[in-house]
């Protein structure tokens, strides 16, 4: 239904690696990245010859600053698009809204870890390093435009990431949270390489607009679509969508909660919009083959993030499962197709970000005699302790929950919107119905903030800069209803620079 | 008076907002801070719904006061009264003093309270004003938010079942009527009422899941908005939430809740179901009449049995909705007029009820009927003003309870003679369950040992009741003064209706020989 995007071989105002622009057009391209890499290049070798513990705190602001320039950088590129290793990498739109929105999580998140990391022992300079390459392997991921580059993005910010979050590596549940992220994300790189080499057998060719052509052709061989259904799984693991998402809880409980709160922005964005990518670049013509596939793992996911979330005690875990959850919602807007489709997955992540950013930056300063914990018990009668951030915190919870005006109503709003204009009422029920099922969750944690009895009393040591987020997110939950922050224009020029 | 509405509808935000952040402390001089400032905002906000009902033209049918702004996705900033809901709002500012007044003598998180009670004023203001789907479904479900905190926080021993049973029924309903609304958007490519008055959503028969659906869409869309107003109403079957929730709330939730939130349901059908899906309203009419009188009889039977005195009138409240649900699908100028003034009526008379109910919960701290008993020796002044209001409940002629029943009554006697005659048996039972209340809370000897030295009602109690026995009474006599203003609004309403229905008479004919 939806056509492919540009031709990346024939049009003339294209350039590629072999073409006039030779070398020094393909870097310009490439500029973001390079930066980053070289980046995390330099300060590794210049943190591995000084003394360690004075140059971390530089290490760290200055990963959060070069994150914010270069997502300005790539904020004021401009509207055109260019392709590079002829077609492999694709920079338009579509991946520079996707970019500044990781760059902009990655380096807020940066800078909320620093508290938590200096109490843990855990304040040293791989973590910024680290960060930056799994940063850099989320851009390549938004930005492929072939099989190789995608699985390289993948694999650079998945590795990186494994070891993120064994990052506490004396605790026993972090590092069995990394081992165990690594073992399954192993396994759905495994099945994502298996379906890419189907494709590449049946279509005979790694680059998405050549996949393209194969895939909207009538009488697909039957070797294609099981490549595009292991493709799919493959990133249905990496969104964390059911029945794929079995690392997730564990991962989020066991890894420390600043790397949780990374986990549970950055990369989800990223994986997010390489499924779109892949979806409409590459199987743009199988629209029904892999829409029924997104309808199933978006119902599921939305039933058993929010049925499951119900008995946690823990809100590390709880919300793994609510972002389950919420992957389950933009993958429905992904399902319905279409430039909405895709606009309405869009704003549904950013607003997914913000709320989570926001409640992460509490949850990051939940401690309890100066040891950080995560049972939500401890919230008990918050709302006496500290009214200013139990009320932030309750905005954020109605938002999650997608109560209006809250922001996060009106990502619920565009999916389900998406979902109706493609008559897919069962879906958009289905959704709706989950979102009532999710919000009895959220209310508890607001039931323990607000009407909870014997008062546990938690630290009143917290950042200031964590205390900002918490009430600037709040804040925006609030605001956006005014006019989503222009979020409705961006996504819109965004996606139709992917669909068209 | 061009942005009268926006101010009248903000003015208690913007007063919430100035307690939450400039108010600091608990002590006793902060406490009373918040209320005074709660209750002037409310009073200024009552004073210019007196603007707005003043500039108000009963003869004009259309939306009055009108002001629009772009918004996102096509959606507008679109607030406008007309002769159905300029009285809800008029309604709701003027409970809403009595109700900051009411909770003087809360001691616990006061300016919380006060706080979660204006933001709910503005919410509720919103809904009757908001001409724009997608505005109003924002102002309806927002208003659970603090409803759920004023249930939760001052409410009652099992206050966490009750606000968790409130919002996630409510939150149902709610979302059923969003992928509605949705529907109905990309239908008609547009969310503006007015616009949508004039949209005919297509009404030929479906088939959905092998089921046939008569009306199509209609019926389809019909459910789901009445998914959401039966619960908020609440219609039997989908009532038992109200009870818990009622118990539960402090007294000003309560009434709140009673007096002015139950209203959106009726609201809703009148301003959605009726006018947009006049087939599936018709196909769907007897149905809910049906409904109504179950819900009529039952409750008013279930009332019977209590022995939890707000128990008691949040049943009674259910059975006098299920007026309101009749008087509106009978779809006549009687039985809406009617089914209005019911609802109008029925925010005075319930909300005073529940209000006599917490003037001796704060004296007693229970409310059991068994522990009380012949509170007339003691408090005069009371049993007056609690035999008003049990009257008007029961629907004595010269209350305005009788006014909304009897036009009701009258309406749905020209639709169906049965329905007519065993909600009338209904007014029977609800004189039976009021005037054994209060026999049994009031009258007899003053036999219990703790009642010996309970007071009669302050200066305070008194002022917040002389208001709505002036009103019961006033409306009880002279009816005129609501009937005038929703008149020319209902008629078009129903002339609109029948217009449809004649278009679609050939197709409702068919179906209804099946």
């Amino acid at each position: 239904m939806n056509g492919s995007s540009y031709n990346i071989f024939t049009g003339s105002n294209y350039f590629g690696w072999s073409e006039t622009h030779g070398v020094l057009g393909v870097l310009q391209i490439l500029l973001p990245e390079i930066i980053l890499a070289v980046f995390s290049m330099i300060v590794l070798l210049g943190a591995v010859y000084s003394s360690k513990n004075k140059a971390t705190s530089i290490v760290f602001w200055s990963t959060a600053s070069i994150f914010l320039l270069v997502s300005i950088y790539i904020g004021f590129r401009g509207e055109a698009v260019y392709t590079a290793f002829g077609g492999a990498f694709i920079d338009d739109l579509f991946s520079r809204f996707l970019k500044v929105l990781i760059l902009l999580s990655a380096a807020i998140i940066l800078i909320l870890s620093q508290d938590f990391l200096k109490r843990n022992n855990l304040f040293k300079f791989e973590y910024p390093i680290l960060m930056t390459l799994s940063v850099v392997g989320m851009m390549m991921m938004v930005s492929a435009g072939d099989l190789m580059s995608l699985y390289m993005g993948l694999e650079l910010q998945s590795l990186s990431l494994y070891v993120l979050a064994s990052f506490s590596r004396d605790s026993v549940r972090s590092t069995e949270a990394g081992l165990k992220y690594f073992v399954l994300g192993a396994l759905s790189s495994g099945m994502l390489l298996y379906g890419s080499s189907l494709i590449y057998g049946y279509s005979g060719s790694t680059v998405f607009s050549e996949i393209f052509i194969t895939a909207a052709a009538d009488g697909k061989p039957l070797g294609f679509v099981f490549g595009l259904v292991f493709i799919t799984i493959g990133m249905a693991f990496k969104v964390s969508a059911v029945p794929f998402h079995m690392w997730t809880p564990d991962v989020y409980e066991g890894a420390p909660t600043p790397v949780t709160a990374f986990l549970a922005t950055a990369p989800k964005v990223a994986a997010m919009g390489l499924f779109a990518r892949v979806v409409h670049d590459a199987f743009g013509g199988a629209f029904s083959d892999w829409s029924q596939i997104l309808i199933l793992l978006s119902v599921l996911s939305m039933l058993f993030g929010s049925i499951a979330a119900i008995g946690q005690k823990d809100i590390k875990r709880l919300m793994a499962y609510s972002s389950i959850s919420h992957m389950g919602f933009a993958l429905m807007g992904l399902a319905s197709g279409g430039l909405e489709g895709v606009q309405s997955m869009l704003i549904y992540m950013a607003i997914y970000v913000m709320m989570n950013i926001g409640t992460f930056a509490f949850i990051i300063s939940m401690e309890v005699d100066g040891k950080p914990v995560s049972e939500i018990d401890n919230l008990r009668m918050y709302s006496k302790t500290n009214p200013g951030r139990a009320m932030a915190l309750l905005v954020l919870m109605f938002s999650l929950a997608g109560i209006p005006p809250l922001l996060g109503f009106f990502g619920k709003f565009y999916v389900l919107k998406a979902a109706i204009t493609s008559e897919l009422y069962l879906l958009a029920t289905a959704g709706v119905v989950a979102s009532v099922i999710g919000a009895f969750y959220y209310l508890r944690i607001i039931y323990y903030i607000y009407f909870g009895e014997n008062p546990r009393a938690l630290d009143q040591t917290y950042s200031i800069f964590n205390q900002t987020v918490l009430v600037i997110s709040a804040l925006a939950m609030v605001l956006g209803v005014v006019n989503l922050f222009g979020l409705e224009f961006l996504s819109e020029i965004a996606a139709s620079a992917l669909v068209n | 008076m061009e942005n009268l509405l926006t101010i009248m509808i903000f003015l208690p935000l913007i007063a919430g907002l100035i307690l939450m952040v400039f108010l600091r402390g608990d002590d006793a001089a902060a406490q009373n801070n918040a209320k005074w400032l709660a209750l002037i905002a409310t009073l200024a906000t009552f004073l210019t719904s007196i603007f707005l009902y003043a500039g108000f033209d009963p003869a004009n049918t259309g939306f009055q006061f009108v002001e629009d702004r772009d918004w996102l996705l096509g959606f507008s900033y679109k607030m406008g009264v007309d002769g159905i809901s300029v009285l809800f709002v008029l309604l709701t500012t003027f409970l809403m003093p009595l109700v900051i007044a009411s909770c003087w003598e809360v001691k616990h998180r006061v300016k919380e309270y006060m706080i979660a009670l204006l933001f709910l004023e503005t919410l509720m203001l919103g809904v009757f004003c908001a001409l724009d789907l997608v505005l109003f479904y924002l102002f309806f479900e927002a208003g659970l938010i603090p409803m759920f905190l004023i249930i939760g926080i001052w409410g009652g021993a099992n206050r966490i079942y009750a606000s968790f049973k409130f919002f996630l029924y409510t939150l149902l309903g709610s979302v059923l009527m969003l992928v509605a609304i949705i529907a109905m958007y990309v239908d008609s490519g547009t969310t503006d009422i007015p616009t949508l008055f004039l949209h005919e959503f297509n009404s030929t028969p479906l088939r959905v899941l092998g089921i046939n659906v008569l009306g199509g869409v209609q019926t389809l869309m019909w459910f789901a908005f009445f998914a959401s107003f039966a619960v908020k109403m609440p219609m039997w079957p989908f009532h038992t939430w109200l009870p818990d929730a009622h118990v539960q709330a402090p007294t000003a939730g309560s009434v709140v809740l009673a007096a002015i939130l139950l209203k959106m349901g009726g609201y809703g059908f009148l301003r959605f179901s009726l006018p947009m899906f006049p087939v599936a309203s018709e196909l769907l009419g007897p149905f809910v009449l049906w409904m109504s009188v179950i819900a009529i009889i039952y409750t008013s039977l279930v009332a019977l049995v209590q022995t939890d005195m707000k128990k008691l009138i949040a049943y009674s409240s259910v059975a006098h909705m299920g007026f309101v649900t009749m008087g509106i699908f009978t779809a006549n100028q009687q039985g809406i007029d009617g089914a209005i003034f019911q609802m109008i009526s029925h925010g005075f008379i319930s909300g005073a009820l529940f209000l006599c109910v917490g003037v001796i919960y704060d004296r007693m701290h229970t409310r059991e009927i068994s522990a009380y008993g012949g509170l007339v020796n003691r408090m005069p002044g009371y049993a007056l003003v609690f035999m008003l209001f049990t009257m008007a409940n029961v629907g004595l002629p010269g209350t305005s309870g009788f006014v909304g029943e009897f036009l009701t009554i009258i309406g749905v006697f020209k639709v169906n003679t049965w329905i007519a005659f065993f909600a009338t048996s209904g007014v029977v039972l609800s004189a039976a369950y009021a005037l054994w209340l209060y026999r049994r809370v009031v009258m007899g000897d003053l036999i219990k040992e703790s009642l010996r030295t309970i007071t009669d009602m302050n200066l305070r109690e008194r002022v917040i009741f002389t208001p709505l026995v002036v009103m019961t009474i006033l409306l009880g006599v002279y009816p005129a003064l609501i009937l005038d203003v929703i008149g020319p609004s209902v008629g078009l309403l129903v002339e609109n209706y029948e217009e449809s229905i004649s278009v679609y008479s050939h197709s409702i004919l068919s179906f209804s020989k099946h």
